[in-house]
């Protein structure tokens, strides 16, 4: 029987030890069910010690290490932990990890998104948290055997005196409890990184590749239902009326109802985006039951009029008007293309670019488009909710645990401390998962349920109700000199309806006449965050303009580059310019150089691109050979500048993940609209990159410096869309201006 | 309904559902082996696969009723102690992002290799074809069947 013991810190670190019980990780019987206990092959111990919210040791020395933030395969239950152990001095061998619970007064930032968990980790106490309770250990070993605990050295998990005492975390284990830490805690440098920086492998990898139950849709609790919703069949409908009549009479079936997600009336929080917020709901004891049952509600449909919402967060409050109509994609590019030939928003202007355009040698003007994308994870959206009264228990998958748990609160009229949120492991995000409104419906089901459910979206549900990346537009202009200097650059970008400008993005900085314009199309197509958000599309864009504009000046696409990088570097234009031009550089060589850039190869085409976003640089050389015709994605080289690399086998990993999603997403997918529904509902039309289709080799080479460690989901994604479009150029000899390359025919873009 | 006697993982299963209800669903929802995945219900992602006389099957879309005597095996059953050559090479490689489609890539890549112990790079990708990965791992599932054909 494994006691847990728990004391107060009187001095609570990082908000932590008062919360921090042992007691609280474990008592919940599902997640403890998934303790790693066998796989890690360790004894247990007989007792727990808890120094901070971080991190209990045993009195045998095994320690175990929350793993603070959601995960959806970014492999931050690994990296997270693997931080805090370094500081800790402990033999990565001994540690078991545990995915934390929601507990704002614990953590900080348990959120999934924007390339920030390892950023923010290590800039807000995960270090410190190792380095905390190795202080205490060594202070507990100092009093013990009446030295200074400067004498005392740490090493893998013992403590040892040049006496000859020496003792392990364990047995000190007890007496750190409670011993007060100072203000300033000494961490490592680099040089004394043990775990920092060495391929780990997942601590969930024995439980992922068994099939333990996991995922949200996993979760089980004794009584629960399963509910599915309807949703209006197209943007710009609602809910008239329905008849449940005969799905109720069917097996299994409970209830059938509807639920109002959000209230027009009642401010939403940031990530509370939602088109449909009326809703059918049947509930019934399995899923197949309730998927038949769906079939059989008679559901009545109008055409929804202009809506005023009021969205919030963030400290921004503003009413927005959704538009009425059936939107279709044909007019979206119809549309854009209109508004982009008119002047937009002026968002950044170096010198006098109008000037220059008049005066240039050679003018290049081209345009690009992209398609709306639905995320598909691969697990679809899903989320537990059991509503007692006022008391709320929600379980499931979720990015963005604290604004849902605002949302919970805001919608029920309830406070924060009862809601209590469990956080499954996620089958993908993408960005989907920061969005609320199904943890909300779950919540509103429960309710009106009064049991414990389950709501469940079926794949067709997933990609018809999503909250998609936008569909863009960008129009570039480049003005050369006699010489094929770039004397001018312009960039113009939109999109339905979010612009995906960057205005302070390379090449700004690098330009004496610079001009960036943005615009968007209102819709009532819901929109949202889709891996680096906005950089999904332009860096695509940019990317494949430099290509030809290098092309149109004579110079290789990486000396361009590196010619512009350089002089954003020595005598950079205007106030603001987001990249440093070094690191960007850097990248640039690096890729130049691992991928034997320059080398001809028979029947190998080569396309180069480079981008910064999400604080991180990532270059790729791309290799195309073209297979009975059709372009097939050889290998691909990728150059990264994240910072320290915490775990490179993850890291690795994470990189190869970005380029095949890259590449998938640039050449075969595309959500398309026809009278406001998706003409995609499930696999069998849209496309998701396939085994064939990716490529047979993908080589990352990290940059190795001691910068603070920067973002790595998102980065090495942007980059992947210009590499593919400019060596399709080279295999084809046609600029690619329209994604998804592979499949244009079928939207009939102009 | 309707009462049906399944051979799973080795084990006699008595289940009583409508006979339409696809393999998956009684997998998850009756005998609470979560490891076999929905993923889209209509065959084309392959998170549902599982083993019927060996053979991969798509059980999203497999009827309970024409499973008959014949054996299935699930993710849970593939071996006893998570040492299948699948599952060593899965984690040798640390194959998984999110984790979400391995337990049918897994499932897939045994059945190919018991039919095929030595597959070539495009044998590999063309019965592979039907798993998605939404995270991209598929390189390293490649090279992981590759890895398992060795041990």
């Amino acid at each position: 029987m494994t006691v847990i013991k728990s004391k107060v810190n009187r001095r609570s670190f990082l908000k932590s030890s008062a919360l921090a019980g042992g007691g609280l990780m474990i008592s919940f019987s599902w997640l403890a069910a998934c303790a790693p206990k066998e796989a890690a092959g360790l004894e247990m111990p007989d007792e727990w010690f808890d120094l901070n919210g971080f991190l209990k040791v045993g009195n045998n020395g095994v320690v175990t290490i929350m793993a603070p933030n959601p995960e959806f395969g970014q492999n931050v239950t690994t990296s997270l932990p693997m931080i805090i152990a370094d500081e800790l001095d402990v033999d990565w061998k001994n540690v078991l990890v545990e995915q934390a619970k929601f507990n704002t007064d614990i953590f900080t930032r348990q959120f999934a998104g924007g390339s920030q968990s390892v950023r923010q980790g290590w800039q807000n106490g995960l270090r410190e948290a190792g380095a905390a309770a190795r202080y205490m250990l060594v202070a507990a070993a100092a009093k013990e055997w009446g030295v200074s605990a400067g004498e005392i050295k740490t090493e893998n998990g013992l403590l040892s005196h040049y006496n000859g005492k020496s003792a392990g975390y364990g047995e000190m284990a007890s007496l750190a409890v409670g011993i007060e830490i100072p203000e300033d805690l000494a961490l490592k440098t680099p040089a004394d990184y043990k775990i920092i920086g060495t391929p780990r492998k997942n601590v969930k990898g024995k439980d992922i590749v068994t099939g333990k139950p996991m995922f949200g849709i996993d979760y089980e609790e004794e009584g629960m239902l399963t509910a599915m919703i309807i949703h209006p069949p197209a943007f710009g409908m609602r809910l008239k009326s329905f008849d449940g009549t005969a799905a109720k009479g069917m097996n299994g079936i409970k209830d059938v109802f509807t639920i109002q997600s959000f209230p027009n009336d009642q401010p939403r929080g940031y990530f509370s985006t939602d088109a449909f917020t009326d809703l059918v709901v049947v509930t019934g004891n399995s899923t197949w039951e309730v998927m038949q049952a769906k079939k059989a509600v008679q559901v009545q449909w109008e055409k929804s009029p202009a809506t005023k919402i009021t969205t919030g967060g963030f400290g921004r409050t503003q009413e927005v008007t959704v538009p009425a109509g059936l939107e279709s994609s044909t007019d979206h590019y119809e549309q854009m293309q209109s508004v982009a030939s008119k002047p937009g928003r002026i968002e950044r202007r170096d010198g006098d670019p109008e000037a220059a355009f008049k005066r240039a040698a050679k003018v290049i003007e081209r345009s690009y488009t992209a398609p709306f994308l639905a995320h598909n994870a691969m697990e679809p959206m899903n989320f537990f909710a059991s509503v007692n009264g006022n008391d709320f228990k929600l379980a499931g998958p979720l990015q963005a645990p604290e604004m849902a748990e605002q949302a919970v609160a805001t919608r029920f009229g309830v406070p924060l401390e009862n809601i209590d949120i469990k956080m499954t492991r996620m089958g993908g995000g993408f960005g989907r998962r920061a969005y609320d409104h199904y943890v909300v419906e779950a919540a509103l089901i429960s309710q009106k349920a009064k049991a414990p459910i389950k709501l469940v979206y079926t794949r067709e549900d997933d990609m018809t109700n999503g909250i998609y990346r936008p569909s863009y537009h960008a129009t570039y202009r480049a003005a050369l000199d006699e010489d094929n200097n770039l004397i001018a650059f312009h960039a113009k970008a939109g999109g339905v309806p979010e612009s995906p400008l960057h205005a302070n993005r390379f090449p700004a900085g690098a330009v004496d006449n610079y001009l960036a314009e943005s615009w968007q199309i209102d819709s009532n197509i819901t929109i949202g965050a889709f891996r680096a958000p906005r950089s999904n599309f332009i860096a695509g864009a940019e990317q494949s303009f430099l290509d030809e504009v290098a092309e149109a000046a004579g110079k290789d696409p990486i000396e361009f580059r590196l010619d512009l990088l350089k002089r954003a570097k020595e005598n950079p234009v205007g106030e603001r310019n987001d990249y440093e031009a070094d690191r960007y550089a850097g990248i640039l060589e690096l890729v130049r150089d691992k991928s034997n850039w320059g080398q001809a190869e028979a029947g190998i085409s080569r396309g180069v691109s480079a981008y910064f976003c999400h604080n991180s640089y990532v270059a790729h050389v791309l290799d195309v050979e073209m297979v009975n015709g059709e372009p097939k994605v050889k290998r691909v080289t990728c150059a990264v500048d994240c910072g320290i690399v915490i775990n490179p086998l993850a890291a690795t990993n994470m990189v190869e993940g970005a380029v095949v999603d890259g590449i998938g997403n640039s050449m075969y997918s595309h959500l398309t609209f026809r009278q406001g529904a998706t003409e995609q509902t499930n696999f069998d039309k849209y496309r998701i990159i396939r085994h064939r289709e990716a490529p047979e080799s993908i080589d990352v080479h990290f940059i190795q410096n001691e910068i603070a460690p920067t973002g790595l989901g998102e980065p090495p994604f942007p980059p992947v869309f210009a590499a593919v479009a400019n060596a399709l150029y080279k295999a084809t000899g046609k600029r690619q201006y329209n994604q998804p390359y592979m499949v244009q025919q079928q939207i009939s873009l102009g | 309904m309707a009462s049906f006697q399944l051979n799973i993982n080795g084990e006699q299963q008595s289940v009583d559902v409508d006979p339409s209800t696809p393999l998956l669903w009684v997998l998850r929802d009756h005998l609470s082996l979560k490891g076999t995945k929905y993923g889209c219900g209509i065959a084309q992602c392959g998170a549902c696969t599982v083993h019927m006389n060996g053979t991969a099957i798509r059980s999203c879309s497999f009827p309970v009723s024409a499973v008959g005597n014949q054996p299935i095996t699930t993710i849970e059953g593939l071996s006893e102690n998570g040492d299948h050559p699948v599952q060593k090479a899965w984690l040798e490689l640390d194959v998984a992002q999110c984790g979400y489609c391995q337990p049918g890539q897994i499932m897939s890549a045994a059945a190919l290799l018991k039919a095929n112990p030595n597959p070539s790079d495009q044998e590999i990708e063309s019965s592979m074809n039907g798993n998605l990965c939404r995270c991209g791992t598929y390189v390293r599932i490649k090279a992981a069947v590759k890895k398992a054909a060795t041990y």
